[in-house]
Order: C-alpha cells, then sequence, then structure tokens
C-alpha cells in the first residue's frame, strides 16, 4: 500500500472496492495461473455476493481473469470478451467463515489443466488481500512480485528458498509461514523487492519435498511456463 | 506506508524542518524507491486526471439503473442565475462534486480519491480552488500530498471502505483529505491542517452506507458535494483558530470504533436505511425485471 492507493489509483467507475478491487482479484489469479484460464468457478461472499451485481463486480472479476487492469474501459463488456476466449463461466455463493466482508473465492482451470483456488479480499480503496491459495493461508498484497511456495513440513525448505533468492540476488521484503499441521503441508509466502528469475522457479519446482510453486509477477507478459 | 498518526506526519515535519506535504513525499520516495521528480510527476497524473474527469463530464449519460445523471448540468445552469443564495466558489465545489460523482456511476474513468464513490469531494475543492485562486499547478499537486498524508492515517488506523465503516470512512475521509488540504493552500500551518481534517471528519461521524439497490448511485454522489461544501467550511474554520476540542489522533479513532459498531445491514450491504424504502424496494424490483 502506498499514497497512490490514497489519492488514486485512475479507475472505470463505479466502486473502487467492489469493482476496482475486484478487477484486481481477478488479475492477481490470472497472473498466479501464468496461463490462460479455461474455466473459472466464481463464489461471491458477504457484499460481494449482496450488491456485488449492481456494482459490477461479476464484470470486474472476469475482467481480470482476463488479464484486464482497473482502468480498462472494456470492463463493462468482460463477458462477451471471455466468451469470444473460449473462458467458460460458473457462478456461485462462498462457504467462508470470518472472511472480509468483501471476498471472492476462485476456483481455477488452466489451459492445461492446472488448479487454482484462492480467495481475494477487497479492502477498499481498490486494496486487496489474496488471503487464501490452494487452501492454505496466504496474504499478499500484489504489490510485490510474490512467490509462494507449497512444500512438505520439513527441515531446510526455508532455507533452500531463501539462499537461492539470496544467490540471484533477490530482497525478501515480507516472510510467511503457515502449515495445516506439524510434518503436514505447509506454505511459505514472500514478498520481494525484485523478479525471481524464471529458472529459479523451475529449479524450486523439482526440489524433493517441495509440492508446488506459484509465481506473481508484476511484469506485464511474463508466463511461468 | 510509515504514518498511522497525525501527529507522527507534524512531529517529522518538526524534527525535519520540512512542510507537511514534503514529509508525505520524502515517505514515498523512501516506500517506493523512487527520486523526488518520479514521486511529483505521479502525483500531477493523479491531479490532471481529476481535471480530466471533470473537463469530460457528458451531461446525456445515464447509469445503468437510470437514477444517476444530468443533475450536473442543471447545477450548471443554475450557477448562471443571479438569485441563488450561495456565492461563486461554493456553487462551483456543488457542481463538480456532482459531475465527479455521476461520471463514477456511469463507468466512466475517474481517480479514486481515496474511493470512487467518494471521488467527487477532493476534485471539487481543489479544481475550483485553481481555477478560482489563480494558483500554479505546483501547489496544488503538493496539496494532493497532503490529502494524500491524512488518508494514510486514516487508512491505517480506522478505514477507508463504506463495508468496514460505513460512508464516514468513505465521504467523511474524504472530506477531512479535502480540508486539510484546502487549508494547507489557505497558508495555515501543520496544526491549521490536521484541525481542519479533524473538523471535517467530526461532522461527517456516524454517517451509514445505505445505497439504493446497492449502486454507488443514491445517496452517494449527492453526499459529494455535502463532504465537499463540509471541507471549505471546516477549513475556513479552522483558518479563523478554531481548533478541534478532540485530538485529531482520537477523531479518526473515533471514526474506527463507530465504524466497528456499525451493523453490517447499515454497512454498504444494501438491507437497511434508505436501501430499505418502499421507493428503493422498487427501484430494486425494477432492476431485477429488467
Amino acid at each position: 500500500m502506498n499514497i497512490f492507493d490514497i489519492v488514486g489509483p485512475v479507475m472505470v467507475g463505479p466502486s473502487s472496492s467492489h469493482t476496482a478491487g475486484a478487477v484486481k482479484i481477478g488479475y492477481v489469479a490470472r497472473k498466479l495461473m501464468a496461463l490462460p484460464v479455461k474455466r473459472a468457478e466464481i463464489r461471491l461472499y458477504g457484499s460481494f455476493l449482496a450488491t456485488g451485481r449492481g456494482h459490477g463486480t461479476r464484470y470486474a472479476i472476469v475482467a481480470g481473469l482476463l488479464g484486464m487492469k482497473p482502468d480498462d474501459s472494456r470492463i463493462p463488456e468482460s463477458f462477451s470478451l471471455a466468451a469470444e476466449a473460449g473462458m467458460e463461466l460458473v457462478f456461485g455463493e462462498a462457504d467462508l467463515k470470518e472472511a472480509h466482508p468483501n471476498s471472492v473465492e476462485l476456483i481455477l482451470t488452466g489451459e492445461d489443466g492446472r488448479q487454482l483456488e484462492s480467495v481475494g479480499e477487497s479492502l477498499g480503496g481498490s486494496l486487496i488481500n489474496i488471503a487464501r491459495i490452494d487452501g492454505l493461508s496466504a496474504n499478499f498484497s500484489g504489490e510485490y512480485p510474490t512467490l509462494i511456495v507449497h512444500n512438505l513440513d520439513q527441515p531446510g525448505h526455508v532455507a533452500e528458498v531463501t539462499s537461492m533468492l539470496a544467490h540471484k540476488s533477490v530482497n525478501i521484503a515480507t516472510m510467511q509461514l503457515y502449515r495445516a499441521g506439524r510434518g503436514d503441508h505447509a506454505v511459505m509466502v514472500i514478498e520481494c523487492d525484485q523478479e525471481v528469475p524464471q529458472e529459479s522457479i523451475a529449479w524450486l519446482e523439482h526440489l524433493e519435498g517441495v509440492e508446488k510453486v506459484t509465481y506473481y509477477s508484476l511484469e506485464e507478459r511474463r508466463e511461468n511456463k | 506506508m510509515s504514518f498511522a498518526q497525525l501527529k507522527e506526519i507534524t512531529d517529522a515535519a518538526g524534527q525535519l524542518q520540512l512542510p507537511f506535504w514534503r514529509v508525505i513525499l520524502e515517505d514515498d520516495r523512501k516506500e517506493r524507491n523512487v527520486s523526488e521528480e518520479e514521486s511529483f510527476e505521479t502525483m500531477r497524473q493523479m491531479y490532471r486526471a481529476m481535471r480530466e474527469a471533470d473537463r469530460s463530464y457528458d451531461p446525456s449519460l445515464r447509469s445503468a439503473s437510470g437514477l444517476a445523471g444530468g443533475d450536473g448540468a442543471k447545477l450548471e445552469q443554475f450557477r448562471r442565475q443571479n438569485n441563488r443564495l450561495i456565492g461563486d466558489f461554493l456553487t462551483e465545489v456543488m457542481e463538480k462534486a456532482v459531475k465527479m460523482g455521476e461520471s463514477n456511476a456511469c463507468m466512466k474513468r475517474i481517480v479514486a480519491a481515496p474511493t470512487a464513490g467518494s471521488c467527487g469531494v477532493i476534485p471539487a475543492v481543489l479544481l475550483t480552488y485553481e481555477e478560482q485562486r489563480k494558483t500554479t499547478e505546483d501547489n496544488m499537486v503538493e496539496a494532493l500530498y497532503v490529502a494524500a498524508g491524512i488518508g494514510e492515517v486514516i487508512a491505517a488506523s480506522a478505514s477507508i471502505a463504506g463495508a468496514e465503516g460505513g460512508c464516514q470512512a468513505e465521504i467523511g475521509s474524504a472530506s477531512a483529505m479535502a480540508a486539510g488540504a484546502v487549508a494547507y493552500l489557505e497558508g495555515g500551518d501543520n496544526d491549521a491542517i490536521v484541525h481542519a481534517a479533524a473538523l471535517a471528519m467530526k461532522n461527517m461521524l456516524g454517517l451509514t452506507c445505505d445505497p439504493v439497490a446497492g449502486l454507488v448511485e443514491v445517496p452517494c454522489i449527492k453526499r459529494n458535494v455535502s463532504g465537499a461544501v463540509n471541507a471549505i467550511i471546516s477549513c475556513q474554520m479552522a483558518m479563523a483558530g478554531i481548533r478541534s476540542a478532540i485530538a485529531p489522533d482520537e477523531v479518526i479513532d473515533s471514526m474506527r470504533r463507530i465504524g466497528r459498531l456499525l451493523p453490517s445491514c447499515l454497512k454498504e450491504t444494501a438491507q437497511e436505511g434508505l436501501a430499505a424504502t418502499p421507493t428503493a424496494q422498487q427501484v430494486v424490483k425494477r432492476l431485477r425485471e429488467e
């Protein structure tokens, strides 16, 4: 979050939380998927569910999933653009507990069949928080390049990832660790000041005990394939 | 962002011997790792986008619901009449606030400041000030830093989301930001700036977010007018030497606590208040049938 989230952004109306924030949640999910989305299940919660229709929230999320940003004037036409792109859309209600009032759960299938589940929250003033990724806590803003590593809860994985980042001269802005239970599935969420090189992400994916690596890049065209 | 209290900003300004706006710029430089020029030019782009949005107002547009549009043109016409009660400055502030709110409802490009629902308040005050007081654009950009600094404190220690804090968090925050910005332009010191903001916020405490059919139209658009006018009167009180009896940071904390106490039916869920009136229900029914 910076001052241009307070005075700004320049955006298409009508609502910073229900329109612009919703575009961003879709956009971050699209970047995490790193390839076009073939099927999107969009489950709305709270105020997103109650008033989303009037704010164009559903158009906004789909626009983001298509790679649009909040100032894109094509946002109101996103459903027809999704149809043209061959993206299947399914809408529903999310069954979340103690979630932020403006939340959406996205269950995405990529062109190669890969699945991604995320829960995004729109915090107001178009600020967002990605609260969960693939069933585990995450909490990142989409303002930094973000590396998300799912691994088994074993000694050494944090050291492997952080020494790789050090080797590539990538500075860590924030770092969080979560686990389902001792020795169970774990996740580390690392917001970085620089982009993580593509080959380093591929290297991480092949490490023993690493289950999945997801990366959110701020670079426009970057795809992690 | 590093400021969670207005006092932290004014203390830093005192220690570093820098104006309020400059403290916010320096913080932005550090936070985003940019040069002074880059930061200032980005803020200038925000100001110019506000001006562009004001100029591109289209009186023929109506929102998807049909509830919003055309009122800006009515105020523009009324401005030319001699028998109006209100003077030139506030008359223009009112007109610009309505126009921006209507453009937003009609899915045009605006600058969220701090939110889209409250996008009319700050530009109405600043664009009018620039036109009527003939100041430089650089001055206006500096005033936007003052607004941003006040807004970042409110976002950090209370909220700028209607769904969390009600309308006081949106129009109330915008009004406090605008009041501080215009106090700076009027030559007020840091104390006048933060008290202008506090006086403006106090007048907006308790405002609920109960929009008809959940749309950012009724009462949001016209409430931009009251937020903008409230900023001007709060500034004038502060410039006259009036101080908020409650410390500015405590006023912001009150807004946070009131926001938590407001029931969710009055926080952007369109379940109560104006949204529950028979007229509003008819609108909902009509929209459902369309």
